[in-house]
């Protein structure tokens, strides 16, 4: 998967030749099979907060080397920096700043950790100070080497620190799962949602429902998922039937053939699952195309389509979930695809980004609709990914897009899949119409 | 279990093709394996079949490369089945999967094996071409040559003429004319006309577009090569548009005074694959599937065209009231009637050939007529003049598609559905099926 660039700048000549140029150098990101242990060791927990001592005293628990200074360590893997009660600007440094003289210990791939809460109608002085660590975090990301990253969790005003969505959210964001993932944040607004039982399993029991599922992105999120221990139905259009059967085949999962945007495709899907004595736990709107022009150039044959099925089927096809009463389970959790091109806009794009901003703005509403079954609904917004469809960009474009993150490089399918996956956990029943962005802090937008 | 167990039902629990293609179209340049492995993929998807040892896959293809010995069982390989699944290879001409079918039904009637799988391919666009006969003759005395000049003396004769390839051949052997041209002598003595054939095509087109858009065959139908319906259907098409064809078939016999089959009202050449889930009621039980229909019976018959006493394609009508009387039924009966359509005028011609005293009295033998059908009744999911016809897969489509007709029907109205599905084959021969709905 690596791109040709990259592999000539990790030879030595290239290497040498890259520094000389000041040219983008990515590093090599560790995913979950390259760093199968949850937290890089050891994790530093900075801040004096009850909060700061909480989040020690649960990864101690777990096992981990947890240490609250970073005196006479030599490498880091992980920093956590617990801000979850400053009241003014003048609080953050005296939190952050030992980070200062630690950057340079950073291990590869190491992750740094903000707890924080949103400003949110707080009084100045503190509204200050939280909005405060937004800046300090996202221009850190843009600092980190060696395939670090920096996230933020941010906890609504009354969600404690142990809450299952924040230790969820903070679990990923430490994990190799989130990879691709930095300068973002991510919001817990509620103690719903449970923890994991089942660390390597984290979906096991759960039964998910991926659209759009026999290739690509989709393909990624179904295997993760199914890694991950959850029961797949895999549904695609009937054009990609055998494709769509290779990969149930390979996952066991059940088949559904199904244009998305045809007449009564919602009910047609609650159909089958009916007769397949089928409940959703997590349903993945994955589905999705591209039809670009400038909009000097656009035509309903290439704006109907786009809309039709990144977002009406997204639509529809939950209607006909949550109408039907008896084909979701007991917490749903419903991710949608989004994108960065429908959080910043793209030239040429204003179709597909017209769909992936209604995406952002949906899942927000449908997460207030789900709350009555306990469910919630999230997005993921994947910025530039190593696919079949960016494979044939023109080949400069496609080497600009790759490089603008701070990661200089694309992500993988399975990046996202991975955001995904978090987010159809028990534990991210907290986590309610948030759009988490998987770009590698993409130069776009926020 | 004792042998008084037996026979037992053999159940129809399913069934996977994918989408028919014109030869030349999307599947161009995919092997039968392919085609074979694709089907059996999805239907091993559709009812979670990883890892399971049937009892038997039998199948078969018509156009089939000498190399194609074990297609059936290179097929089922390619699939994620239990390798240790035994297959065989079969062949009947268009009947191929029909027989597949009967074959596993009667080892599962019998307890010979619990489960199995009926499957047909046949690409007309991947179709064995061979050298001539001579030309093979000499490399074969060449390969076996002990010197170098003998070798050389083998190839020395070598005629221009002995390199040409030879494809396969479109006609009977023992009569040089095409099936087309033979069935145009059988509409003629019919008396077929031309607006009856293709008001028959259009209906079939017609009928097999609104089952498409009713979903009928979402859980019948896997998509392949980006096709998700049969390439050749037309529902669209009118009978102007039909009635302006130019007739392709009877053009040569003189007998034929005014040729009617088109291109329209013929089924096109075609490439595919089907097959076709079966098993006992305890096997289907313990895998929660659920049985669509069983097989009541089958029969085969066969004509002597070779000297003009009956059309080549007539041997269903023989057939299927040999089926009838052994079960006990009349014609009027059945609930659904699958007659495939190698041409339009096939189908008419047999069902003309039962309402007529004078060949029911004369060549079966019977006190009068059948009579007639509710055509209503007739290939109500629309049949091969729209879907396509390769050869060996059309069996597993037409019994799929009968046995959840039969299925859906019964559910709905309580009351037990039979059908028939009727298949003409090269060479004079037919063969014929009955099943029966099943519901829980």
């Amino acid at each position: 998967m690596t791109d040709a660039y990259t592999r000539f700048i990790r030879s030595a000549p290239g290497g040498a030749l890259a520094k000389q140029l000041g040219l983008p150098r990515p590093s090599r990101l560790l995913r979950r099979e390259d760093r199968p242990e949850p937290v890089l060791g050891p994790v530093v927990v900075l801040g004096a907060s009850a909060g700061a001592d909480q989040i020690a005293h649960q990864l101690l628990e777990e096992g981990a080397d947890v240490r609250r200074r970073f005196e006479e360590l030599r490498r880091v893997g992980s920093v956590i920096v617990v801000l979850d009660e400053i009241a003014s600007p003048a609080e953050i440094g005296p939190i952050m700043l030992p980070l200062a003289g630690a950057m340079r210990t950073l291990a590869p791939g190491a992750r740094v950790v903000t707890i924080s809460r949103p400003a949110g109608d707080a009084e100045p002085s503190r509204a200050a100070a939280r909005g405060g660590v937004e800046g300090f975090l996202r221009s850190l990301a843009h600092e980190m080497r060696g395939g670090g990253t920096a996230n933020g969790v941010l906890l609504e005003d009354g969600v404690a620190v142990d809450a299952p969505g924040a230790i969820g959210a903070l679990r990923f964001f430490l994990s190799a799962r989130s990879a691709f993932i930095t300068g973002q944040f991510l919001t817990v607004s509620s103690e719903a949602g449970s923890a994991t039982e089942n660390r390597s399993l984290p979906l096991a029991g759960r039964t998910a429902l991926v659209t759009g599922a026999a290739r690509g992105i989709g393909a990624a999120i179904a295997r993760t998922l199914a890694a991950d221990g959850a029961k797949l139905v895999v549904l695609d259009v009937p054009g990609a039937g055998t494709e769509l059967s290779r990969l149930a085949n390979e996952l066991h999962a059940v088949p559904i053939q199904l244009d998305v945007t045809s007449q009564g495709a919602g009910e047609r899907l609650v159909s089958s699952l009916r007769e397949k004595g089928l409940a959703l736990d997590a349903v993945v709107l994955n589905a999705g195309i591209t039809r670009d022009k400038l909009l000097a150039n656009m035509t309903p044959e290439r704006w109907d389509p786009v809309l039709a099925v990144n977002i009406s089927s997204q639509i529809t096809l939950t209607e006909a979930l949550i109408e039907a009463g008896d084909v979701l389970g007991e917490q749903p959790r419903v991710v949608s695809l989004a994108s960065t091109s429908g959080i910043a806009g793209n030239r040429g794009q204003t179709n597909y980004a017209t769909s992936k901003a209604g995406v952002i703005a949906f899942v927000d509403a449908l997460a207030t609709q789900l709350e009555d079954l306990g469910g919630t609904a999230n997005a993921v917004a994947p910025g530039f990914i190593e696919t079949e469809m960016t494979a044939k960009m023109p080949a400069l474009t496609r080497e600009v897009a790759r490089r603008a993150n701070s990661l200089q490089q694309g992500g993988l399918p399975v990046d996202v899949a991975e955001a995904i996956a978090f987010l159809c956990s028990a534990e991210a029943g907290g986590i309610r119409g948030e759009t988490l962005r998987v770009c590698g802090q993409n130069m776009v937008g926020k | 279990m004792t042998h008084s167990d037996f026979p037992r039902d053999a159940l129809i629990l399913g069934g996977n093709r994918i989408p028919f293609a014109r030869s030349g179209g999307p599947y161009a340049g995919i092997s039968n394996q392919d085609m074979l492995t694709a089907a059996l993929e999805g239907l091993v998807a559709r009812y979670g079949l990883q890892g399971e040892k049937l009892g038997e896959v039998a199948g078969g293809a018509v156009l089939k490369l000498a190399g194609d010995l074990n297609l059936t069982r290179e097929s089922a390989l390619g699939t994620p089945l239990d390798p240790r699944t035994p297959t065989i290879d079969m062949s009947k001409a268009c009947a191929t999967s029909l027989e597949t079918m009967i074959h596993v039904s009667n080892r599962i009637q019998l307890g010979q094996i619990d489960s199995g799988i009926a499957c047909g391919v046949d690409s007309a666009s991947d179709s064995p071409i061979e050298v001539t006969p001579r030309l093979r003759r000499i490399l074969h005395r060449a390969f076996a040559a002990k010197t170098a000049m003998q070798r050389v003396k083998a190839f020395s004769t070598i005629k221009p003429a002995d390199l040409a390839p030879v494809p396969p051949r479109n006609g009977e052997p023992r009569t040089g004319l095409s099936m087309g041209e033979h069935q145009a002598q059988t509409t003629a003595e019919w008396g077929i006309t031309r607006e009856a054939q293709d008001e028959l095509a259009l209906a079939s087109h017609q009928k097999l577009g609104a089952a498409y858009d009713a979903g009928f065959f979402d859980d019948l139908v896997t998509g392949y090569r980006g096709l998700s319906r049969d390439q050749n259907l037309r529902p669209g098409s009118t009978l102007e548009k039909l009635g302006s064809l130019k007739p392709v078939f009877g053009t040569k016999s003189p007998q034929v005074t005014e040729p009617s089959m088109t291109a329209g009202n013929s089924t096109p050449l075609s490439d595919g694959a089907s097959s076709v889930l079966m098993g006992s009621a305890d096997w289907a039980a313990e895998r929660g599937l659920t049985p669509l229909a069983r097989v009541v019976d089958a029969r085969s018959a066969a004509v002597d065209f070779v000297h003009g006493e009956e059309g080549l394609l007539m041997a269903p009508a023989y057939a299927v009231p040999e089926l009838l009387d052994a079960n006990d039924l009349a014609l009027q009966d059945l609930d659904f009637y699958e007659i495939h359509e190698a041409f339009a005028s096939t189908v008419l011609t047999t069902l003309k050939a039962w309402e007529s005293e004078e060949f029911c009295r004369e060549r079966l033998g019977r006190g009068g007529a059948l009579g007639s059908i509710d055509r209503a009744k007739l290939n109500v999911a629309g049949s091969s003049l729209a879907a396509g016809h390769p050869f060996a897969a059309t069996g597993g489509r037409l019994v799929a598609t009968l046995a959840k007709l039969l299925h859906e029907r019964a559910t709905e109205t309580g009351i037990v559905q039979r059908g028939l599905i009727s298949v003409c084959a090269a060479a004079g021969q037919g063969t014929v099926v009955l099943l029966e709905s099943v519901t829980d």
